[in-house]
């Protein structure tokens, strides 16, 4: 059973605007996936027919199995959170333990449990320290980790992060990754990271590349980055470890089309030496 | 980003904080009608020294209590300039045509200012005290009566609260697009009065465009964490405790202390 699956889904906002067109794909339950995608690729679309905000036009989706149509909307929904891209545009309430409690008042569940929900929800994102806090506030690393607390107090299986860093400083995208990559390790929680910072995707176990509402490429991170020219047609760009270590390739010197930092690092002090 | 007086909390622990809200809401309402029973300096006296015990329970700084009097100094001023010029009195300083300057005219005006003052403060009191949540969960649970009526009570609670959290949200945009508009050239510190509202027209817009996006955003990431309108379930829940018991107990005597000034001692202007 996938935890997400896309069968031949076609969604389009007005007459003929395809956004998405003919669209299949899964993603396996504790699976970390990338989805790069230049503007308009229609990833932030994929995002709202992920937990059934937009519903499909044709074909179906299916969340562990159940299909997503108007009677199991919330089932979904409760499974599948979505983090979206301007933290100022999530937090419903003033207070960072009120906004967390939302989510999970909606559900309809106990007091006592809401609380145990806020505990855990604050603990796996390290914002213990903030819950009396004013949302306005925090810095806007902080607030979308308040925001990824959010959809945690569901206890959702499956989180998508729908450009979520695309605000934030280098600072508050580094606190945010650790979060996720956290979440997916240690509570095993499927992140669908939907992104067009293509260091990002480096972290996830499998990388998909959005064009024009399809699918064009798929694999392990490294290996899509191993096809730079084919990336460039999309619009996308390698990352910059991947450029440098193309430059020096192109330059003379021998090293590999490695994404690993410290490897790379050490291939260069080896032809130097 | 600057500093937003009116409707800011005042996040500290405090005798006060802790009251439950639809209390201090009701000793809100109870503390206007006690500044209106009170007919004289006396009675104005004994609701200032009541407001400046909350003052005190409430651990807010002094400084900051004043600084939400600024928002109606100029109100407060023009009122007691009219009063002070058109109130006739026996004992007269000054004329001039229907101009006059009075004794009763000053005490008067003095007696304005000192009441709107109070209601000011007492109010924001509320707002430095309570946050937006408890604040509107309060009106919340006031008005649930109301829903044998069909009045969508949850509905207008949630608005409420959504506009007090975007209040900061849309300041800090508001002095952005200022910004952004005084780099091309706009000018926002000349001309005369229609000037100056025609140049902010250029702010206005892209602020309410803004603000439409944003609640387009704010409503998918609701939807997205299951909101439904119905069917919820409270973390926080309201509960009297002996502090309330004791904020009973001080309206009682605020109320009763006014009362009494005004039928024993009377009139004094």
């Amino acid at each position: 059973m996938h935890a997400i699956e896309f069968r031949d889904v076609d969604f389009a906002y007005g007459e003929g605007e395809f956004r998405i067109q003919k669209l299949n794909f899964s993603v396996e339950k504790g699976e970390f996936v990338a989805i790069l995608g230049h503007n308009g690729s229609g990833k932030s679309t994929l995002a709202r027919l992920s937990n059934g905000i937009l519903l499909p036009d044709a074909g179906e989706i299916r969340v562990f199995g159940t299909l997503l149509d108007e009677k199991h909307l919330y089932d979904v929904r409760s499974r599948v959170g979505v983090v979206f891209q301007n933290p100022d545009n999530q937090t419903v309430a003033s207070v960072v333990e009120d906004d967390i409690a939302f989510g999970a008042e909606n559900v309809g569940l106990a007091r006592e449990e809401i609380g145990k929900r806020i505990d855990f929800a604050l603990s796996a994102v390290g914002m213990e320290a903030y819950r009396d806090a004013t949302v306005a506030r925090l810095s806007g690393g902080q607030k979308q980790r308040v925001a990824i607390a959010g959809v945690l107090a569901l206890r959702p299986d499956v989180m998508i992060l729908d450009e979520s860093t695309a605000m934030l400083d280098p600072k508050g995208r580094r606190e945010i990754m650790e979060v996720v990559q956290k979440l997916n390790r240690d509570e095993g929680v499927t992140v669908l990271l939907i992104t067009h910072f293509v260091e990002e995707a480096l972290l996830a176990d499998r990388a998909l590349v959005m064009s024009k509402g399809g699918i064009v490429m798929q694999g392990a991170p490294a290996e899509i980055f191993s096809r730079g020219d084919e990336l460039l047609a999309y619009d996308l760009t390698l990352p910059r470890i991947g450029i440098i270590a193309k430059r020096l390739r192109e330059g003379g010197m021998s090293v590999s089309d490695t994404l690993d930092v410290e490897k790379l690092a050490e291939e260069i002090a080896g032809c130097v030496s | 980003m600057k500093e937003v007086s009116f409707g800011q909390y005042y996040p500290v622990s405090s005798f006060v904080h802790r009251l439950d809200p639809r209390m201090k809401l009701f000793f809100l309402v109870a503390f206007i009608v006690a500044i209106f029973v009170a007919d004289s300096f006396y009675g104005l006296a004994v609701c200032a020294f009541v407001l400046a015990l909350v003052v005190a329970w409430s651990k807010v700084p002094v400084l900051k209590v004043f600084r939400a009097v600024r928002g109606v100094l100029f109100l407060a001023l023009f009122t007691a300039a009219i009063n002070l010029l058109f109130h006739t009195g026996e004992t007269v300083y000054w004329e001039y045509g229907i101009l006059c300057i009075s004794k009763e005219g000053i005490l008067f005006s003095a007696y304005l200012i000192l009441r709107l003052f109070l209601l000011v403060i007492c109010s924001s009191m509320l707002t430095y005290t309570t946050t937006p949540v408890s604040l509107t969960d309060g009106i919340e649970s006031i008005l649930t009566p109301l829903k044998w009526v069909k009045f969508p009570v949850h509905a207008l609670a949630l608005i409420m609260s959504i506009a007090l959290r975007m209040i900061p949200t849309l300041m800090e945009e508001t002095e952005r697009i200022k910004n952004a508009q005084t780099a091309r050239g706009a000018n926002f510190e000349s001309g005369n009065l229609f000037k100056r509202i025609k140049a902010f027209i250029p702010v206005l817009i892209p602020l309410l465009l803004s603000a439409f996006r944003r609640a387009d955003e704010l409503s998918d990431a609701m939807e997205a964490r299951c909101y439904k309108g119905e069917k919820r379930t409270k973390y926080k829940k309201l509960q009297f405790t002996w502090r309330d018991l004791v904020v009973l107990f001080v309206i009682a005597a605020l109320i009763t202390g006014v009362a009494l000034l005004r039928v024993y001692v009377g009139e004094i202007l």
